[in-house]
């Protein structure tokens, strides 16, 4: 091996590229989210910005490919971390005082990433391969009807906020993890990016919510 | 002196060696609530061997807090439920009378338990002979306070000094990781100039066997800080990260 990928195997080396890909992922979904709202705006608004995606496939592409790579990356390590972390523990304690000395988000990490990542495959399934192949959909440019129509159906979008829900979870801990990971953590600072962090997690999660809760109770009609 | 006792059942850990299975067998004592807790632990065991059975094997030494021999799980929390303080300074005044108490060893693949409650802890002692140590050439005595350093660093490197390796940071971390203790001991040096020419070798070789060893990564739960009996903070292990991450990126590989 070189010293390359010993040190990306060491436990520091696998929990940096956590807190990387997290990041990534954290920057994604900013975007991921502006892009969304437009929703909001109803149908032309969010057509529009589709279209105007679609007209720089190979772009968008390129980004779907890094955006994969990132997810693998992340999703990878994240279960071979719980793995061996397990292993370091082979029996467990009779009383468990966990969460008298540590966060939920921070213990449930391995579940919300799970939730999250069986959201990501209905979500390509339902989203990203309508809007990529349906013709309906694609040649027509009717993201916006599909869309709602998608979010009219009540077992679909409670699934949704309940997903989002665990989103926030996950980058509730997520956040200052990865800057404490990276070892950024100055007695200065470190108050200011937890505060971030708690506003971003949960306003992300909020306003990823809104959508489905809007359509649902019969907005955008 | 309080005359009231407190009658309580405990719940310990029996194990006769490392390839036996344990189980828990329960013990009714009455104890002061004076008495600390290695003190009703001892009178038991008085008692036990009275009646010629095996008594309960458990470590300590100073039985002050600075040793870090002493380590048991008392109610889910490495060196019971108060914080800041080693098992040998919990007194049995933090109980409830009628209260059962679970006792068990700190669990951890890199600890494997010896009897009872005695972990091994070697693991430990590998990890500070990897590098936990500066090198220093002989001659005449330096002068004494003849490098400046800054208070609040002097400061941080002995917060980071009165780790006292009792391992709770392990028996906390729901993944058996060692790093509290490891950033401790690295960055004691550090931060410190005598710390800086084996600055990046040190982090690199204390954290390969620490990985060889068979414990676990850190999840930033920061269980560890709170049940550490030194507060040794979380920072640390912030440090650390940031060590090896230059080390690795930037300085020679040692490992
Ligand atoms: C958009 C989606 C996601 C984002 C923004 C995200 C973000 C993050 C961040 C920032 C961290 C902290 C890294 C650190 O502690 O240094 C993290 C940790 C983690 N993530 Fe994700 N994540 C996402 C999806 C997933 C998925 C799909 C999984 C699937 C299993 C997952 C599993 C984990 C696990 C297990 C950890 C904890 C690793 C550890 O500390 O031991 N995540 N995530
Ligand atoms: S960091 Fe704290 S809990 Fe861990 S070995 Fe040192 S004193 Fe014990
Ligand atoms: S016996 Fe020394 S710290 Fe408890």
């Amino acid at each position: 091996m070189s010293w390359f990928t010993r040190a990306l195997n060491s436990s520091i080396g696998k929990k940096f590229v956590m807190a990387l890909t997290g990041i990534c992922l954290i920057l994604f979904l900013v975007i991921h989210l502006i892009n969304n709202l437009t929703l909001f705006g109803g149908p032309e608004l969010f057509n529009t910005v589709v279209k105007n995606l679609d007209n720089i496939k190979p772009l968008v592409r390129v980004i779907e490919i890094i955006l994969a790579t990132i997810f693998v990356l992340h999703i990878f390590n994240g279960v071979k971390l719980w793995w061996e972390n397990k292993q370091a523990r082979p029996q467990s304690y009779a009383v468990n005082a966990s969460s008298e000395n540590s966060s939920i988000f921070s213990r449930t990490m391995i579940y919300s990433g799970s939730i999250i990542f069986i959201f990501l495959v209905v979500h390509l399934r339902t989203m990203w391969v309508a809007f990529n192949f349906n013709p309906d959909v694609h040649t027509n440019h009717t993201y916006y009807e599909y869309v709602s129509a998608a979010f009219r159906e009540p077992l679909y979008s409670i699934a949704y906020i309940i997903a989002m829900i665990l989103l926030g979870f996950h980058l509730n801990h997520g956040f200052q993890s990865a800057f404490q990971t990276f070892g950024w953590n100055n007695k200065k600072y470190f108050p200011l990016i937890q505060k971030v962090g708690f506003f971003y997690s949960w306003i992300t999660a909020f306003l990823f919510a809104l959508i489905p809760i809007y359509f649902l109770s019969g907005g955008g009609q | 002196m309080n005359t009231n006792k407190l009658n309580l059942t405990l719940r310990i850990w029996r194990q006769k060696n490392s390839n036996t299975p344990g189980k828990f067998v329960d013990y009714k004592v009455s104890v002061s609530p004076d008495s600390s807790f290695l003190e009703m632990l001892d009178d038991l065991n008085n008692d036990l061997e009275s009646k010629n059975q095996e008594p309960i094997a458990f470590e300590s030494d100073c039985r002050e807090g600075i040793c870090g021999t002493c380590g048991l799980v008392i109610q889910g929390h490495p060196h019971g439920p108060i914080p800041r303080i080693a098992t040998c300074q919990l007194h049995m005044r933090n109980f409830k009378d009628g209260e059962t108490i679970y006792v068990e060893p700190f669990r951890a693949k890199a600890f494997p338990i010896i009897k009872d409650l005695i972990v091994d802890r070697s693991a430990f002692d590998k990890i500070q002979q990897a590098g936990g140590y500066i090198s220093v050439n002989i001659g005449s005595v330096p002068d004494g306070n003849a490098i400046p350093i800054p208070k609040e660093v002097a400061n941080e490197a002995m917060d980071a000094a009165t780790c006292i390796g009792c391992g709770a940071c392990v028996a906390a971390c729901k993944n058996a990781s060692a790093m509290l203790f490891v950033s401790a001991k690295v960055s004691q040096f550090a931060l410190l100039p005598q710390g800086q020419p084996e600055r990046y070798e040190r982090v690199q070789k204390m954290v390969k066997v620490m990985d060889e060893l068979g414990f676990g990564s850190c999840s930033n739960t920061y269980a560890c800080e709170a049940e550490c009996p030194k507060g040794i903070s979380i920072k640390n292990i912030a440090r650390m990260n940031r060590d090896y991450i230059v080390a690795k990126i930037a300085k020679e590989e040692v490992v």
